[in-house]
């Protein structure tokens, strides 16, 4: 794999960027989530118009906007169902859905466990900082239970986080990866994969907020990758993720699953159809 | 000439069979008719009731009183008593096992007639009583039963041969039974027989397939359900998709995705769900997404009455949206317009780049009609393409008419980013004034300018005596002044199908002269009548008849309405 974290000489990354200016803070970690999708798609030579990226609302999800694909910054929590509806009526798109743990596992938790469940050929790259930022501080699922820095709960959230990687399991997706945008790299090589996977990929990437949680600074210090092969077993799957501190990278779970994609039969014409009106 | 009839029963006793079989019958021998659904929420126990007007000529509308009502059993009869006025003269066939006649079906003048429909079924092993009562109301309308034998085998053929045989002979007894009186009713045939038979969902359902829709999103809700279950198996076979969302925020996204991708896209719900859909309604607007929401009213707020209709999702489809988001709000006039209504709304919804919800309720959504084949629309309005966009395209470019060249993906040069954000014309996300104020405008003017033609509304008759109404309050108002003109009255009568943009020139122009106004509508807050003072200069202080559903209005109220206005 290690070819992957290079892109071929044929197409730079930079094609695949769109020169505006990110809104995000110095030090935030979406700005390598950026560098490692351009780096994936310019190693897979996707065709800038034949990719889209859609999301929903929060600081990663103003990620389309500095991509030059065709992007689509929908609103809170619904980015998936914008992915497999384009999906499912242009099924020879590749389809990107990019967004944060508050849009993706709060206000579109019910659109993330049914997009695993349907298992479309997507891919979800879930820009993990266990904070809302773009409202400036708050609590997510995935925000430990004691983080009592928010005004919003001062005691802390006293909720067990969702541990996304095993809510996407359990929820059927087929490709299940964790990656920290510290190791671009790293974060390349699970791009491509997850793109190149047929089915339903989510990639939840660690990508720390400087502002609001600096303490994940230290991240750096505490991810290690996971030092055995993706499986393909959901219960081996399940005992890793859950002995797991949520620290390890890598493809977790990799299996082959019916991919949901449109029912092709017998064609036919409206004018056909009406007959059935005839009495 | 034309004759009303209600055949009710507890749900599951098969009064809905019956009353589409009887409605198929009326086919086969020329005549027009209409079947509206009654039924409550249960799946089996509840209460049913079909509902039928059958005439030699269309009739869009239930009648003031029923002629004829057959009772399969009395269980919660009391729920719909409301909906079957029985008069003087209507003769009352019951069930003899069920005991005697309620005192709420009971009225003066009412001939009641015990049948032994129940035992007259059991003739024969599986028989059922509704084939019975089909045998009874044929004999009573003076139907053929050699035509009811041949379609019994069409409609059960599937059931098997021993089905249809006992259908048949079930039927027969029915037909048969020596205790009926003399027929209520010979029609002949119409001079131009209907063609078609329909649903207004299916008639939604085609038109939207007729105006090239090819992907759906459908999240189950009554009484929306079976557009979406017509659509699934056809829309395959029309190389698009549908797909079963996990709720109704999806739904309108995964329509909004699609119609992104260039498919012309649509989803239909009822009340509860276009609550769901309506910050996604907004984002269509503000991306400029051309996407289709039918609304298949029901009695509200809430869960409500879900089974029985209402007009009173109209404030809700018109003021719903936060922030100011111009859109299109159209509404269907009867069961055959639901098709041309529904392709009015996917073309003007692809030509302006704008979310359309159609009105449709229960009471068209699910009655069945026999119809002339809906005529083919001549107009087709297409999404303006940004065919070979350049490398300075603008998605979202300033344009005299408010529609901008939109790139599809898969568009070389064309990528750009949709947003809900506000944005500058290259779809850059702005906050600044001038850029809100520039795209605000556009996304208005595309709506105010456009030419919307004849549609907007159905006008017939002349004089100084108006009724205003719309969706399916029409069927009743359209009747009534009929009457009111073969009385010698004089009346106009107008009927809105596009609600927004309102057409405010063209509706003061045709209630020129106008002294008295009367406006029909079927919700208890009056959203119609406050909808004509808000986008509207009237020219006199109207009259107002509404009321909430279920009762459906009936075209004799409505003329008692005018006689007094005139």
């Amino acid at each position: 794999m290690s070819e992957h974290s290079q892109p071929k000489a044929a197409v730079k990354p930079a094609f695949y960027k769109s020169g505006i200016k990110p809104v995000w803070c110095p030090g935030c970690g979406h700005f390598a989530v950026l560098s490692a999708l351009t780096k994936a798609l310019a190693w897979l030579e996707l065709p800038r118009e034949q990719t889209a990226l859609l999301s929903g609302i929060g600081c990663s999800s103003r990620i389309p906007a500095y991509t030059d694909l065709y992007g689509f910054h929908g609103i809170h929590g619904r980015a998936l169902a914008l992915g497999t509806g384009l999906k499912a009526a242009r099924p020879e798109l590749t389809v990107l859905v990019a967004g944060g743990d508050g849009d993706g596992l709060s206000i579109g938790g019910n659109h993330f466990i049914h997009a695993c469940r349907r298992n479309m050929d997507l891919t979800y790259i879930l820009m993990d900082n266990q904070v809302y930022g773009m409202t400036k501080g708050q609590a997510s699922p995935t925000t430990d239970p004691n983080w009592d820095h928010s005004k919003l709960t001062p005691h802390g959230t006293h909720m067990q986080p969702f541990q996304p990687a095993a809510l996407a399991l359990a929820a059927g997706a087929s490709f299940i990866a964790r990656g920290f945008s510290g190791d671009p790299a790293g974060m390349t090589r699970l791009l491509v994969e997850a793109i190149q996977h047929p089915g339903f990929s989510v990639v939840q990437v660690l990508s720390p907020c400087p502002t609001f949680r600096p303490e994940q600074k230290g991240w750096k210090h505490s991810i290690h990758a996971w030092d055995w092969e993706a499986t393909d077993d959901a219960v081996e799957a399940a005992r890793r993720i859950h002995a797991d501190d949520g620290m390890h990278t890598g493809i977790i779970f990799r299996a082959e699953r019916p991919v949901w994609q449109p029912v092709r039969c017998q064609q036919t014409t409206v004018e056909a159809i009406e007959q059935e009106f005839v009495p | 000439m034309h004759i009303s009839l209600a055949i009710t029963g507890a749900g599951g006793a098969g009064v809905i069979t019956a009353g589409q079989l009887l409605l198929d019958l009326l086919a086969a021998h020329g005549l027009y008719g209409l079947m509206r659904r009654s039924y409550g929420p249960q799946i089996r126990g509840g209460e049913a009731a079909s509902l039928l007007r059958v005439a030699d000529q269309p009739v869009y509308c239930l009648d003031d009183r029923f002629q004829l009502m057959i009772a399969l059993d009395w269980k919660n009869v009391d729920r719909f008593v409301d909906e079957i006025p029985l008069g003087a003269g209507s003769l009352l066939l019951h069930e003899e096992s069920a005991g005697p006649v309620p005192p709420e079906i009971q009225r003066e003048g009412v001939r009641a007639l015990p049948v032994p429909m129940k035992a007259l079924a059991a003739q024969e092993k599986g028989g059922r009583m509704n084939s019975v009562a089909l045998g009874l109301a044929a004999r009573l309308l003076n139907l053929q039963p050699e035509q009811a034998a041949a379609l019994l085998d069409k409609r059960l053929h599937r059931k098997g041969e021993e089905a249809v045989r006992v259908a048949q002979a079930n039927f027969e007894a029915g037909y048969h039974w020596e205790g009926l009186p003399e027929p209520v009713f010979s029609a002949t045939p119409a001079s131009t027989p209907p063609d078609w038979t329909l649903t207004g969902n299916e008639g939604c359902g085609l038109g939207a397939l007729r105006a090239g829709v090819r992907f759906v999103a459908a999240y189950p809700i009554t009484p929306a359900s079976d557009m979406l279950e017509w659509l699934s198996p056809r829309i395959e076979q029309l190389n698009g998709a549908l797909i079963q969302a996990e709720d109704e925020l999806a739904s309108i996204n995964m329509a909004i995705g699609a119609a992104w991708g260039g498919v012309p896209a649509m989803t239909a719900t009822s009340g509860p769900g276009l609550s769901l859909m309506l910050e996604g309604i907004g984002l269509a607007v503000a991306s400029e997404t051309p996407v289709v929401v039918v609304d298949v009213m029901r009695g509200g707020p809430s869960t409500g009455i879900p089974t029985k209709s209402e007009q009173a999702d109209l404030d809700q489809a018109l003021h719903g949206l936060h922030g100011d988001a111009p859109h299109l709000v159209l509404g269907p006039l009867d069961v055959p317009d639901c098709v041309l209504t529904t392709q009015w709304a996917v073309h003007l919804a692809e030509q302006l780049q704008a979310p359309a919800i159609v009105l449709s309720d229960q009471a068209m959504g699910q009655s069945r009609m026999l119809a002339r084949k809906p005529a083919e629309i001549q107009f087709i309005g297409q999404r303006k393409r940004a065919e070979s966009p350049g490398t300075d395209y603008q998605r979202y470019a300033i344009t005299a008419d408010g529609v901008s060249p939109m790139a599809i993906p898969g568009t070389p040069e064309g990528m750009y980013t949709a947003d809900g954000l506000e944005h500058e014309p290259g779809g850059k996300p702005s906050s600044a004034a001038l850029d809100h104020v520039m795209q605000l405008d556009k996304r208005a003017r595309k709506l105010e300018q456009h030419d919307f033609g004849d549609l907007w509304a159905e006008m017939a008759g002349e004089g100084e005596l108006a009724v205003l109404t719309w969706g399916s309050s029409t069927g009743a108002v359209r009747e009534a002044c009929e009457r009111f003109c073969r009385q010698g009255g004089r009346v106009r009568m107008i009927a809105l199908r596009l609600l927004l943009p309102a057409q405010t020139d063209k509706l003061a122009q045709a209630l020129a002269g106008v002294d008295h106004l009367l406006v029909v509508e079927q919700s208890h807050s009056r959203q119609f009548d406050r909808y004509l003072r808000a986008w509207h200069a009237l020219p006199v202080q109207p009259r107002v008849l509404a009321r909430p559903g279920p009762v459906p209005f009936t075209p004799g109220e409505i003329l008692t309405e005018l006689e007094s206005m005139s």
